[in-house]
């Protein structure tokens, strides 16, 4: 192989682009993340919610935003883009233009004045242009980096040499207007890129009135209008008058779907999205109408069908099978929708408003763009990338990820994100990284006096909207040793967390609570700002306003403040108990444990031996290859069984990798970077042991087996995967056949297993193609209740229904029904009956062949596996990680991951993809010699201890030992886990538990009011 | 007027499960009562049965206590040790003659978002009935 390379550039600084950029640079790699905008963040800040947690997207991203940006090795370029890249995977040599800012970014310091007075206004395109910005400016409030720029197309002095406003207001001298572009070259050994996507403009689509009818808007008006840091504050009105919408109409696959435009592909998010933001306007509008216009909902991924269930159970959203054909405006701006139903009926309903749910398309300029870059486009212009392999361009040593090669969802991005990286590591040097000492200029605040700042959060209005914050700010500002107290805005942008540095320096604060979301998501990042400024970071305390608090009492905002000033009391008090901690490091040992062998197991160990680590898998079959030795063909031509020869062979002979099969887990014991596992051969019974670092879950799913549609009882009832192995013998039963009827949803999306299983819609269709081309007079009728071939899968489906395949949707109330026409014989025909509801009656099919598409059932074992792993399973037994948004392949454990089937059903290339990123997350932490331990474990009062030994006994980790001579129990910190069982067991007192110890407990409910 | 009564109920939780699955409770808009709140620790194990003593004592309405099912604790065993000590506290408590339904133990892990929101529900309601916890003028220790 050629040259390895220290560095790395990321393209696109979007979720994609921040994820890719944050996993390198913790392997220890240079990132050079270029944006084209003021800002990283991407789309997802423009998101006031996201599926299917309601979690606000800026909340969850902005913890990235910073990270990303205070991250020794990323270097962030903004306002910049590539020019070209010349040279081979190793060794390419990137040109970047930096474009002129006009505000020197060392000098500004974000303070608005500029923004204030600058007299020339121009469309805000983050707000969709539903507001105005200035000249002078910044992206958003939550920009990263913070620092404002000159647009120059509009600014007057830079256009007609007058005005100077800025410069004059400007009292840190940051104006330059003599700023000129930058070139930057750089030599990298990869690139990834991750330019993202565009939003479909409806404005050519006529019949919907948008731009022409005020009450029309787009999707993503729409989202920010019910964003509270948007142009309405979160209160959504409509344009014409004004007034709270009652009714609402959303038109879905406005720019998708559609042939006519170019367009046959499924943008894969704007169901779910819809979904949301009537669930959320819901909340906002209490009585509002709604109405979801669609030709199917395709919420196809994990634990989506939950939440579309409950958008009809619990808020009563109106789904409308329909195709809209006309809007016209009334004279009270209220639109009139022509909508013609499944049958062909032709229907009217008003609204008093409409939303538009537009298609995502591949960015503007990528013609161009992929010419410079030298990398291919397919038809619709996303980067063309293959089945087999997900994540690479046409151009070897360059990768891609995000929407840029297909519509995605958050989750997926970030998958693609982490796995692209998994796929560069082979031109990158990834070493083993010694631990970074910390703590050397920390502040000594023992024996001082506790001066705490606390800061209350406003969260835009997911907490001010129920919460009295001000009250509860002045309120803490009363409580005994606190300093200062203040609110703001959103506690966790750039400036507010600067805005903390200055209020410690200022007032010379040695302990900070925040109040605000949950620290499970945010708690690092404040400890890391505080840090910054020299606190201690275990200085920090959090008050848990929002998830269990605002949210969780919408309807009782009084008693959600009086509960809020409870809770910051608690803080405060805590906080005032709160000494300084140490860190110590935990040694990581290499090696990773892949657990199951089939396609994503081995994908995932491939990649992880390919940074140069040991990887041991472990299969219980006989024979590796999981589900894919079953499945022969694949919608785009390619051979599945070719990839699974192909991917043996490299395990086989890849020198770092030992696959044991036919052997079964016993026992994991240990944690991240010291597992110690032991494993055990079924037929040998032979044991053996292995250390490791790291543990990647990828055992599979097993295809449900059904009682339903005479399967077992006729021999003509067969499910998907035994129709596949037919298709590839060419050979049926009984021979000549005429019709053939295939049951989508066997076993999915119902009581007991509500949701969907994802891959069947396309397996269905597959097959189809299949059988066509062997016997291209067979009948094919497929019965659904919604055909989910998402992305660009929707190609196969227009194939197939081209073919002349006759689809039947029919509702879960009103099943099929399959009979053998003579009952005592199993091998007699098939009568299925079926109400049409295009033909608008029941029709009654002869069949020769019943296919079903059953669902994908997750293993009963998982749970052992689980409890070993001390990780969680969802309600349907899938592996839950650790969050469904931005670690879609973490454990809230560390050092455990989990990636395809095990974590949910997914396609080919979407398990590829996510064992990419399992690996790349793993390597993560395998690429570090150490990483430092949470300082809360358990200290001894040998003064007090009598050395009874109780807490020996309870310790699950050995840390406590009698020390023989002195008869005092002494704590071995390396292998305390902090969990304080010792301590609850101490009879003398002498066991305390840093972080939460007796006396912090004891004041913290001490502060609260019980009476 | 009689004033409302608005049952106190301190909840130790473990950070790994409980505490988790209030978030979830949270962003999922389940709703419950603001009765309920939350004293977060690593695992149950480290709740002290003094703890819970104390919180009756200053007069709580409802102790609850909130950890991982059996066999799932982040910390091996930690919550069998939890167990153990609520089953000697509940008997404690019945042989003082104290109200031992005032306490309450719950393994409600971080995917139950709505078993919290439930749990916490049903508790509050049954703290209502059973009135305010008047220990802090009857006792005398
Ligand atoms: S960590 Fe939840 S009970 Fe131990």
């Amino acid at each position: 192989m050629g040259k390895k390379n220290k560095s790395v550039l990321v393209v696109g600084a979007g979720i994609a682009g921040i994820q890719a950029s944050l996993d390198l640079a913790e392997m220890g790699l240079n990132v050079h993340l270029v944006e084209e905008s003021p800002t990283i963040g991407g789309r997802m800040p423009q998101l006031d919610k996201t599926f299917p947690t309601n979690d606000c997207s800026m909340c969850i991203l902005s913890p990235k935003m910073s990270e990303c940006a205070r991250h020794p090795n990323i270097t962030v370029h903004t306002m910049a883009n590539i020019d070209s890249i010349e040279g081979d995977p190793g060794n390419f040599n990137c040109k970047i233009i930096e474009k002129a800012k006009f505000v020197d970014p060392d000098k500004c310091v974000a303070c608005g004045l500029c923004e204030e007075k600058c007299p020339v206004k121009i469309d805000d395109e983050f707000d969709m242009k539903l507001r105005k910005r200035k000249a002078i400016s910044r992206y958003f409030l939550q920009s990263i980096p913070s620092e404002y720029t000159i647009d120059q197309e509009h600014c007057l002095y830079l256009t007609k040499g007058v005005c100077k406003i800025c410069e004059k207001v400007c009292e840190a001298n940051a104006i330059k207007y003599d700023d000129v572009d930058k070139e930057i070259e750089l030599n990298v050994g990869a690139v990834i890129m991750a330019t993202g996507i565009d939003a479909f403009n409806p404005i050519g689509f006529g019949h919907f009135g948008y731009k022409r009818f005020k009450n029309v808007v787009t999707s993503l008006e729409y989202e920010r209008m019910l964003s509270a840091s948007g142009p309405l504050g979160g209160h959504v009105v409509r344009a014409s008058d004004k007034k709270e919408p009652k009714s609402l109409a959303f038109i879905q696959c406005v720019g998708s779907r559609d042939d006519s435009i170019d367009k046959n592909y499924c943008s894969s998010a704007c169901c779910m999205f819809a979904i949301k933001q009537s669930i959320i306007s819901k909340e906002h509008i209490k009585d509002m109408d709604i109405s979801i216009f669609n030709m199917d909902i395709r919420a196809f991924g994990k634990d989506f069908d939950k939440y579309y269930e409950k958008s009809k159970s619990t808020y009563d959203v109106q789904y409308i099978r329909s195709k809209v054909s006309d809007i016209s405006e009334l004279s009270n701006g209220n639109l009139r929708l022509k909508y013609v139903l499944e049958n062909g009926e032709i229907r009217f309903k008003e609204f008093e408003m409409v939303v538009l749910s537009i298609g995502l398309e591949a960015r503007k300029n990528m013609q161009d763009f992929a010419a410079k870059m030298d990398i291919k486009l397919n038809k619709y212009n996303f980067c063309r990338s293959d089945g087999f392999a997900p994540l690479q361009t046409s151009r070897e040593g360059i990768y891609v990820c995000g929407g840029m090669n297909g519509p995605k969802d958050i989750p997926e991005s970030v998958v693609a994100a982490s796995g692209a990286v998994a796929n560069s590591v082979k031109f990158l040097e990834v070493e083993r990284q010694d631990i970074k000492e910390e703590g050397t200029n920390e502040k000594n605040v023992i024996g001082d006096r506790p001066r705490i700042g606390t800061f209350v959060c406003h969260c835009g209005i997911n907490i001010a909207g129920v919460v009295d914050v001000k009250n509860v700010a002045e309120y803490a500002a009363n409580l005994p040793n606190v300093e200062h107290s203040e609110d703001v805005m959103y506690a966790c942008s750039q400036d507010f967390l600067d805005l903390i540095k200055d209020r410690i320096k200022e007032h010379d604060l040695n302990r900070v609570v925040v109040a605000a979301c949950t620290p499970r998501t945010h708690e690092p990042l404040f400890r890391e700002t505080i840090a910054e400024v020299g606190l201690n970071p275990y200085l920090f305390e959090m008050a848990n306003i929002r998830d269990q608090c605002s949210w969780a009492h919408m309807n009782e905002p009084e008693k959600a403040t009086e509960k809020s000033k409870d809770l910051v009391e608690m803080g405060v008090a805590k906080a005032r108990d709160l000494s300084p901690l140490k860190r110590l490091p935990i040694d990581i040992g290499p090696g990773a444990l892949v657990i199951g062998a089939g396609l994503s197991g081995m994908t995932a160990a491939l990649a992880v031996a390919a940074a140069g680590q040991k990887v041991y898998i472990v299969e219980q079959e006989k024979k590796s290859g999981g589900n894919l030795r079953k499945i022969f063909f694949q919608p785009d031509g390619k051979d599945p069984q070719k990839l699974l020869q192909d991917t043996i062979k490299k395990i086989e002979e890849h020198e770092n990798i030992h696959l044991f099969t036919n052997t079964v887990i016993d026992k994991i014991i240990g944690y991240v970077g010291n597992f110690n596992t032991s494993i055990q051969n079924l037929e040998t019974k032979e044991c053996t042991n292995i250390s490791h670092g790291a543990v990647i879950v990828a055992t599979g799913a097993n295809e449900h087996k059904t009682k339903e549609y005479q399967y077992g009882k006729s021999t003509r009832v067969v499910t998907q995967v035994e129709f596949e192995q037919m298709l590839l013998n060419k050979d049926f039963p009984h021979g000549k056949f005429k019709n053939v009827v295939m049951i989508q949803c066997v076993g999915s999306r119902e009581e007991g297993r509500m949701y969907c299983s994802r891959v069947c819609c396309t397996k269905a269709i597959k097959n189809g193609l299949e059988l066509k081309k062997i016997r291209q007079n067979v009948n094919i009728f497929i019965c659904h209740r919604d055909i989910r071939t998402y992305g660009f899968r929707e190609q196969y489906y227009t194939d197939l229904r081209d073919k002349g395949s006759v689809f039947i949707r029919y509702s879960p109330e009103n099943k099929p029904k399959v009979e053998l026409l003579d009952s005592t014989d199993p091998d007699s025909k098939l009568n299925v009956s079926a109400f049409d509801p295009i033909l608008d009656r029941e029709i009654i099919i002869d069949a020769d062949l019943v296919v079903l598409s059953t669902a994908i059932d997750a293993l009963e074992e998982n749970d052992i596996l689980a409890k070993m792993l001390k990780v969680p399973l969802n309600a349907d037994g899938m592996f839950l990680e650790a969050h469904v948004k931005l670690r879609p392949v973490d454990f809230a454990t560390e050092g455990v991951f989990v990636c395809g089937l095990a974590h949910g059903p997914k396609d080919i290339d979407e398990s590829i993809a996510q064992s990419k990123a399992a690996a790349s997350r793993a390597l993560t932490f395998l690429s570090k010699k150490a990483i430092l331990a949470e300082g809360t474990i358990t200290e001894v009062d040998i003064s007090k201890c009598s050395g009874c030994a109780y807490c020996v006994d309870v310790c699950a980790y050995s840390a406590l030992e009698i020390d023989p001579e002195k008869e005092v129990v002494v704590v071995n910190d390396a292998l305390c886990k902090g969990c304080g069982a010792c301590v609850a067991s101490c009879r003398c007192g002498a066991l305390d538990l840093r972080g939460f110890s007796n006396r912090q407990l004891h004041s913290v409910f001490d502060a609260l009011e019980l009476t | 007027m009689e004033k409302e009564f608005i049952p106190r109920i301190t909840s130790f939780v473990c950070k790994w499960c409980t505490y988790t699955g209030a978030d979830l409770a949270g962003t999922s808009r389940l709703q419950y009562p603001t009765s309920i709140i939350l004293l977060k620790v690593l695992c149950s194990s480290r709740i002290d049965p003094v703890f819970l003593i104390k919180s009756y004592l200053k007069g709580a309405d409802g102790v609850l206590i909130g950890g991982c099912h059996p066999g799932d604790c982040h910390y091996e065993t930690g919550n069998y040790h939890t167990r153990r000590r609520f089953k000697i506290l509940t008997e404690i408590f019945s042989t003082l003659g104290l109200p031992k339904e005032r306490l309450r133990l719950s393994w409600i892990s971080a995917s139950e978002g709505p078993k919290f929101a439930q749990v916490s529900n049903e508790f509050t309601d049954k703290i209502e009935n059973l009135g305010p916890n008047n220990a802090r003028e009857n006792m005398f220790l």
